[in-house]
């Protein structure tokens, strides 16, 4: 019995790999329809987020530090002070959430196709983390759990309404050349 | 003091290895659950990034992977290939892919497949975003990022 067993065991061990899928999820926009105009997005509630093909970041015209990413995307998305150079905030109210500020503002990824994948990664993660941080605050304000620990999915839906994840990623562009 | 005296052939008894299938077998479940059997045999090297904001995608019935990198055989050159399922293809094949996975799913099913993007992270962003735009036409809109967790950062 034993050794019937342990056969069985050295068999899974060597077949099988220890190989937990996970990663960043997102969902892709459908393709866009030759005949209607792109939608109209102001100025002020777009972020732009540029990467080059040696995997340097532009963010609104400026050079910055991919740590300094999370922070950015956070002020862009929530605009605390109401700063009329950043996205418009309206008071919207959610079913089980009441009212609360939700932004207009949408951040726009554009990258080279000689953009490595690992930084690509990097910036799609640190906007994510923005994004999550935004919820965790927003679920612990007013369900007092984080939003991954939220329970009931009503919940969860809420705060996903209240924060969405707003990364639109533009059409590629050939600017570094193939490589 | 005769009466403590040891006596001299005491032995260790030996292990009781009755329990030993019920152990071996806990094992084997162990395994069993936690593991996947390999079903392809990967064509290309990929070494999935970093990340810190990872979800667990769920139900691995459903999942379809795409594996993005450089060829292991180095005679096939370091230029990133795509593989589908056991074999290299081009980004014009990713349709056909998307088509064959929806047809290998039950009906109710369908609409959630997600497709897992293993790619390796020194590829260059061009082949990624030519297998996106296949997926976007071929309808397969939800899409994952693999990659492996990394410990979250103390000082930000």
């Amino acid at each position: 019995m034993a050794d019937i067993s342990f056969l069985l065991l050295t068999f899974f061990l060597l077949t099988s790999s220890i190989d937990t899928d996970q990663g960043i999820t997102r969902k892709l926009p459908p393709p866009p329809d030759p005949k209607a105009d792109p939608p109209e997005v102001k100025e002020r509630n777009v972020l732009k987020v540029l990467v080059n093909k040696s995997d340097r970041l532009l963010v609104q015209g400026q050079p910055i530090d991919i740590r300094q990413l999370k922070e950015r995307a956070k002020e862009f998305l929530t605009n605390p002070k109401d700063d009329p150079n950043l996205p418009e905030v309206e008071e919207v109210t959610i079913n089980n959430l009441g009212t609360v500020r939700t932004t207009k503002g949408i951040i726009s990824l554009k990258n080279d196709r000689g953009t490595s994948y690992d930084m690509y990664i990097q910036v799609q993660n640190e906007l994510t983390a923005a994004i999550n941080e935004l919820r965790d605050e927003l679920a612990q304000q007013r369900f007092g759990a984080k939003f991954s620990d939220l329970n009931s999915a009503t919940q969860s839906e809420a705060i996903q309404k209240a924060v969405p994840i707003a990364i639109s990623e533009a059409e590629p562009e050939d600017i570094g050349g193939k490589k | 003091m005769a009466r403590f005296k040891k006596s001299g052939g005491r032995s260790v008894p030996g292990i009781n290895t009755g329990s030993m299938s019920d152990i071996i077998f806990m094992f084997l479940f162990f395994f069993m659950v936690i593991t996947t059997i390999r079903e392809v045999t990967l064509e290309v090297k990929v070494l999935a990034p970093q990340a810190t904001e990872i979800q667990k995608l769920e139900k691995k019935s459903l999942v379809s992977f795409i594996y993005i990198g450089q060829p292991r055989k180095a005679s096939l050159g370091t230029e990133s290939r795509i593989q589908l399922n056991n074999q290299f293809a081009s980004v014009a094949d990713i349709q056909a892919f998307v088509a064959a996975e929806r047809a290998a799913r039950d009906e109710s099913e369908k609409n959630f497949i997600t497709t897992s993007l293993k790619v390796d992270q020194n590829t260059r962003m061009g082949i990624v975003t030519d297998v996106k735009q296949e997926l976007r036409t071929a309808g397969a809109f939800k899409i994952n990022y693999s990659t492996r967790k990394q410990a979250k950062k103390s000082n930000d």
